[in-house]
Parts: C-alpha cells; sequence; structure tokens
C-alpha cells in the first residue's frame, strides 16, 4: 500500500529533524494569496525540503480508495487548509473549502515502477488553489536535479522512461497541462473544481499521521475523521458514503467496484454539468440507471470511437463495447479519457471487461 | 492555415469553450478527432473558416469539421467543408442557428442540424457527400426534440460519394445518394432549393428507425413543409435498405415519406397527428414533383412491410417558422 511509503518517511525525518532546535517551518499565507503566483513551488513554505519530500505542519497528505489513472504515476497528495478555517462537509460531491485551501499533488515515476520508493523522480507538483473568486490551477515542474519546481502556466513536455509493474521499458513524454487543458477535466458547469476530495473516495482507513504526532500514536484510523481531529474538516458521519478500492477484489461487489472507477476516471466529464455532458452519458456514482451508463446506449458524436458497435455497453459482449474500445485505443481521436494519458490502463480495462462479460 | 498532421493529444483541432468567439479567415487541415468544436457557447460565429481532411474520404477521418454543441446564437457562413467522416457542418443540441452560404462536400453528411431548435439553413452547397443536408432529432441526449427549421434556396445536387461513415454511427445508415433528410423533426419547411443529381433520393421524410427507452422521446417526423423546391434527377442509384426497394419495382420518387405516424415507447401505442405538405415543386423529369409513402405506419418497420402509395398527402396550412435573428 502506498500509504506506507509516507509513514517510513514520515519516522525518519521527525527523527533527523528532532535533534536540532529552531522554530518549525510554516506555510507562507501571502503567497497562496498573492495576486500574481510565485515562480517557485517552494516559496510557498509546504515542505521542510528542497525536494518537496517531507510537508511542514498544517501540509496533510492523503489517499484516495480510487484514483484516476494518469499512466501509471505515482501520485503524491497533500491538504493545506489555512488555520482556523474548515473544509465544510457534504456527502454528495467534492467539499466546500475555505478560501485560501490548497490540493497539492505530485506526479512521479519510479525508475522501475516494481520498486516504487526506489529513484522516485517528481515531474510536475500542481497546485489548485481555492481563491475569493474560484478555484485556479497552477502547474510547477520539477528540474532534472530535483531541487527546484519553476511555475509552467503553458503546460510543458517532459520526456519519461521507466520500467513499468510489467517489467516493459516504457518511454513517453509526460504533458503537464496548460491552463486551458485543465479546464478540460477540471470543469463542472463552466468554473474551474476539483475532483478527487469526496467523501466517498476519501472515506478510506489510513496510517494517521502528522509532524508532532508521536510514534505511538501510530495507528488505522478513518481519514476523514483524522480531518476532523486536525480541525480542518467540520464533520465526518460514521455513514458517509463510499466507494470500493477499485483492484481490492474483496472490496465491495465487481458492479460497484467498476463503477468506483468510472466514477473517478469518467464522470468529471460525463455527467449532466460537465464538459461531456451533450453525450447524454453520466458515470456518476450517484447515477443509478443502466442506460445512463451506456448500457445498450447508442452512440451520438463518436464519430470512428464507436469502431462499428451499436452500444457504449453489450451486457456480455465487452469485445463489442464502444466503452472499452475506448478505453483500450491510444489514438487522440478515438481514446477515453481525451486527455491525461497516453498508456492503457491494463488494469482498468480488465475491470471494465470483468464487468461487461459477466452483465446481462 | 493550421495542420494537425502528427497531432499526438487532445480530441479536436480547437476547442472553444467561451462566449461570443469570432473565428474568421483560417483552415485547420487533418484534425484526428474533430476539427472546430465549440461547447457551451452563447454567441458562436465561424466565418470564413475552412476545415478539411486532405486525403478526402477516408473513414478514419475526424468526426465532425465545425461543430458547435449545446451553444446558443451560432453562425456559420462562407465556410468549407470536407471529408469529415461523419458531418462537414454539425450543429448539435443548440439553438438560434444560421448556417448560410457555405460549401460542404466530400463529408458522409454535408451539413446536419441535430436535436437543435430554431434553425436557418440557406444559400449553402452541399455536394459530393454522402447525404447533403440532414436534419436529426436523437433519443437519450440532454436536448432533445428537434424543431422549427428551415432549409431554403440552398444547392443540394450530386451527392454521391458513398457512405464511408464508420459503423454503428447514425449516419452510416444515410444512403449513399440523398438530398435532404428529416428524421424525428417538428416543423421543418424545405423550400426554393435546386435538389438534384442525388442517386437515391432528393428529400426522404423518416421516423427514428432503431429501439430507443427514451421516453420523452419522439421519433416521428411532422409538421413537415416540401415546396417550391426545383428537382433534378434522381432514383437512378438508389443506394442502402431503398435500393431493396427499387429492385422490387418501385420507383424512387423526388419525396420519399416512410409513412411513420405511430410509435411504441416502454409498450405504450401512441400515434401522432402526421402533417406532410408537398406542394409547387417542379421536377425536370416529371414536371411537377412526384411523392410516395411507403405506408409504414410504425416507426422502425421494416421495409418488408411497406405498402407504397402515391397519393399524396393534403395540402394544408403549416405555418413557417420565423426568421431566425441571432442575439448578442
Amino acid at each position: 500500500m502506498r500509504w506506507s511509503i509516507f509513514a517510513a518517511l514520515a519516522l525518519v525525518v521527525m527523527l533527523t529533524a528532532g535533534a536540532v532546535a529552531q522554530a518549525p517551518p510554516t506555510v507562507n499565507v501571502a503567497a497562496i494569496s498573492a495576486e500574481r503566483p510565485p515562480q517557485l513551488l517552494s516559496v510557498y513554505g509546504f515542505f521542510t525540503d528542497a525536494g518537496a519530500r517531507q510537508p511542514v505542519a498544517g501540509v496533510t497528505p492523503y489517499d484516495l480508495n480510487t484514483p484516476l489513472y494518469s499512466d501509471g504515476a505515482l501520485k503524491f497528495r497533500y491538504l493545506y487548509v489555512p488555520p482556523g478555517a474548515q473544509a465544510r462537509y457534504n456527502p454528495d460531491g467534492v467539499f466546500d473549502f475555505p478560501v485560501g485551501t490548497v490540493l497539492i499533488k505530485t506526479f512521479a515515476f519510479a525508475a522501475d515502477m516494481r520498486r516504487p520508493t526506489e529513484n522516485v523522480r517528481f515531474l510536475e507538483t500542481r497546485l489548485l488553489i481555492r481563491r475569493a473568486d474560484g478555484w485556479i490551477a497552477l502547474p510547477y515542474v520539477w528540474n532534472e536535479e530535483q531541487t527546484e519546481a519553476r511555475l509552467s502556466p503553458i503546460g510543458a513536455q517532459i520526456p519519461v522512461s521507466f520500467t513499468d509493474e510489467d517489467g516493459d521499458a516504457i518511454n513517453l513524454d509526460w504533458a503537464v497541462p496548460n491552463r486551458n487543458q485543465c479546464k478540460g477535466c477540471h470543469d463542472l458547469a463552466g468554473e474551474l473544481t476539483p475532483i478527487g476530495p469526496s467523501a466517498r473516495n476519501l472515506n478510506l482507513e489510513h496510517m494517521m499521521y502528522g509532524p508532532g504526532r508521536q510514534v505511538a500514536e501510530r495507528m488505522l484510523v478513518n481519514q476523514m475523521h483524522d480531518w476532523t481531529v486536525l480541525g480542518i474538516l467540520d464533520q465526518a458521519p460514521r455513514d458517509a458514503p463510499r466507494v470500493p478500492q477499485a483492484y481490492d477484489a474483496s472490496d465491495g461487489t465487481l458492479e460497484q467496484r467498476a463503477r468506483a472507477y468510472l466514477d473517478v476516471n469518467c464522470a468529471h466529464c460525463h455527467n449532466p454539468r460537465g464538459p461531456a455532458h451533450t453525450s447524454g452519458l453520466d458515470l456518476r456514482w450517484s447515477q443509478h440507471e443502466p442506460i445512463q451508463w451506456g448500457v445498450l446506449k447508442r452512440p451520438v458524436a463518436a464519430g470512428r470511437g464507436s469502431a462499428g458497435y451499436e452500444f457504449a455497453i453489450e451486457p456480455g459482449h465487452p469485445e463489442r463495447s464502444i466503452l472499452l474500445y475506448r478505453m483500450e485505443s491510444t489514438d487522440p481521436g478515438v481514446m477515453m479519457p481525451e486527455t491525461g494519458r497516453q498508456l492503457i490502463d491494463d488494469r482498468g480495462v480488465a475491470l471494465m471487461r470483468e464487468w461487461i462479460a459477466e452483465m446481462d | 492555415m493550421l495542420s494537425f498532421d502528427g497531432q499526438r493529444r487532445g480530441a479536436e483541432g480547437l476547442l472553444i469553450t467561451s462566449d461570443n468567439v469570432t473565428l474568421r479567415g483560417f483552415g485547420v487541415e487533418n484534425a484526428r478527432g474533430d476539427a472546430i468544436k465549440a461547447r457551451d457557447c452563447n454567441g458562436i460565429h465561424i466565418r470564413e473558416v475552412r476545415v478539411e481532411w486532405t486525403r478526402g474520404p477516408n473513414p478514419d477521418n475526424g468526426a465532425y469539421g465545425l461543430y458547435p454543441v449545446n451553444c446558443d446564437n451560432v453562425l456559420i457562413e462562407r465556410s468549407i467543408a470536407r471529408g469529415a467522416s461523419d458531418a462537414g457542418i454539425y450543429v448539435g443540441q443548440s439553438r438560434n442557428i444560421i448556417v448560410r452560404e457555405n460549401t460542404a462536400e466530400f463529408n458522409v453528411a454535408g451539413i446536419e442540424i441535430e436535436n437543435s431548435f430554431n434553425a436557418d439553413v440557406f444559400r449553402n452547397t452541399a455536394t459530393r457527400n454522402t447525404g447533403g443536408i440532414l436534419v436529426f432529432d436523437l433519443p437519450g441526449l440532454p436536448q432533445k426534440g428537434g424543431h422549427n427549421v428551415r432549409v431554403f434556396e440552398n444547392r443540394i445536387v450530386n451527392n454521391d460519394t458513398p457512405n464511408f461513415a464508420p459503423a454503428g454511427n447514425i449516419v452510416a445508415g444515410v444512403p449513399t445518394g440523398t438530398g435532404v433528410l428529416i428524421m424525428a423533426n417538428r416543423n421543418v419547411h424545405v423550400f426554393d432549393n435546386d435538389i438534384a443529381d442525388n442517386g437515391t433520393v432528393n428529400v426522404l421524410i423518416s421516423a427514428y428507425r432503431d429501439s430507443f427507452e427514451d421516453r420523452d422521446y419522439n421519433p416521428i417526423a411532422r409538421d413537415i413543409v416540401i415546396r417550391d423546391n426545383r428537382f433534378g434527377n434522381t432514383g437512378f442509384a438508389p443506394a442502402g435498405d431503398l435500393a431493396a426497394l427499387s429492385q422490387l419495382g418501385v420507383a424512387l420518387p423526388d419525396v420519399l415519406w416512410d409513412g411513420a405516424t405511430m410509435f411504441s415507447v416502454g409498450g405504450t401505442p401512441r400515434t401522432e397527428n402526421v402533417r406532410i405538405v408537398v406542394r409547387d415543386n417542379r421536377s425536370t423529369r416529371t414536371g411537377a414533383s412526384s411523392f410516395l409513402s411507403l405506408g409504414m405506419p410504425v416507426a422502425g418497420s421494416p421495409l418488408t412491410e411497406a405498402a407504397p402509395d402515391p397519393t399524396p398527402p393534403p395540402l394544408l396550412d403549416i405555418a413557417e417558422p420565423e426568421q431566425v435573428r441571432i442575439r448578442n
């Protein structure tokens, strides 16, 4: 489990830091609200080290039950909520975060993804900052030396080589999105909006963690409950909704796991207020009508994305289902999602295939 | 000119999501997906823009050339669309639309107005497509119930490109050599056009023929007026399902109607009061234009159930939609 990486790193760093007495570093609040965003990620003071491996107090790592596939990249996520403010719980969508909130996400690859804690190279750190007039997205691109990340509002391409989990050598040009491309996914009724941090996806047990916490306090707790203890979330009801972890066969039914996958990977566009609403496909967790998921739904504007098949999902026939065909393509005119990947999500494809094959 | 040869990412050439945008005087070639898409805009004006797939008709070309969807106040004029594997100029789920003085050629559908309200399509040339001008309504979409479309003063001639749409798409069912195809819309007026040399049929009026589960959808074409058009040769190379009809000895007319007035949704049958008016058209072949109903009252009936009837429908008065005015 990826979480253990954090815990191990944190322990090492806490022990090291404890040896030197100094004022604890804090987040640069002025940088977050600055009219012109800082050119360097380090200016925000989210991390104690130049390499951004170790967060300062108040910057809380978090994880999701089922994450968005991004060519298999490692993702390190952190939440910063300004002191004295709280996110407001919401059972259905992304929490209502206060002004000054920052969602921090670093994309990285290990040289050999079979050993994900070794030789980890950071590519970019994306910030979603909640301003008074809405969210803004700021991508910071890491240098080769891994010593600084610089703002790149026009996006970037970074050549990356790594060995994937199957041992195959992969070369790709990692695409850092420009500001317009950010809106390709993070768009709800025209407003830039976070995707991941909803109750159902944050509702998981994790190792409690945080600078200042004693080692003895490390134990499995509910992540949302932990946020209420830290004071950054107002409440975490015991009956909060939860999506399963898509690849854990012991977690929920096959349909629940498949729909958790679609919810996170597709529903940010395919929802009634998202960029793909004109397709008539609604892949949200809250949508319970199978035809809205694409079951026996005919294509509208798929073009050659239809591959000659009649339905988005034809029960019992993954080999004739447009949804699967588009997941298995890397052709820009065919593939789904349209952006954010260059490789095929083999695990996701296998999950969808199994689900459609068993459908009747 | 913007070339997308070698495009590696992105589902379209250009994507517009802002209000009050004018595109003018450039070209987009060989986009991997759609050439220019405008989504959720109020006020999108496209003037003197060329979108093209330069290798000509090919199923691997992008689907749409000029593609506003869910927009208000759409103006497309003096533009050119060539080679789209679905529609050259496609306006979907939009409101208040003018498409004028454009050329659409070598596409599957030259110009297509789909699930849209209030459109004027005039003084365009649609030639060498599979089908010239299509007015469609499809089930299962956020906006449906397409209505109030005027198609006038267009040249819709010599649409003869064999259908090259990927199977599964609705336009893959358009017979090669269709001039105008009206499917499942209300209040569509086709007048003062030159419609000629379309090998299957000059004007086809049809219900949506596939099964559907959308209870709010009406698959019947109704309140259709075809008047004062100048028809040339047609029916000389019938294609698709209609070829079979021709082989049975049924001569294809200028205006062909499937005769659908009934459909069922969720097991409940419904009958529509369908008004089709065909009047004052001229034909170079026959003088007065010819008309045929296939006499298939239930939407989507197989052609084997056709009971062709050449009796022209009664001349009723159907109010024409008002002229579209772009606001903003």
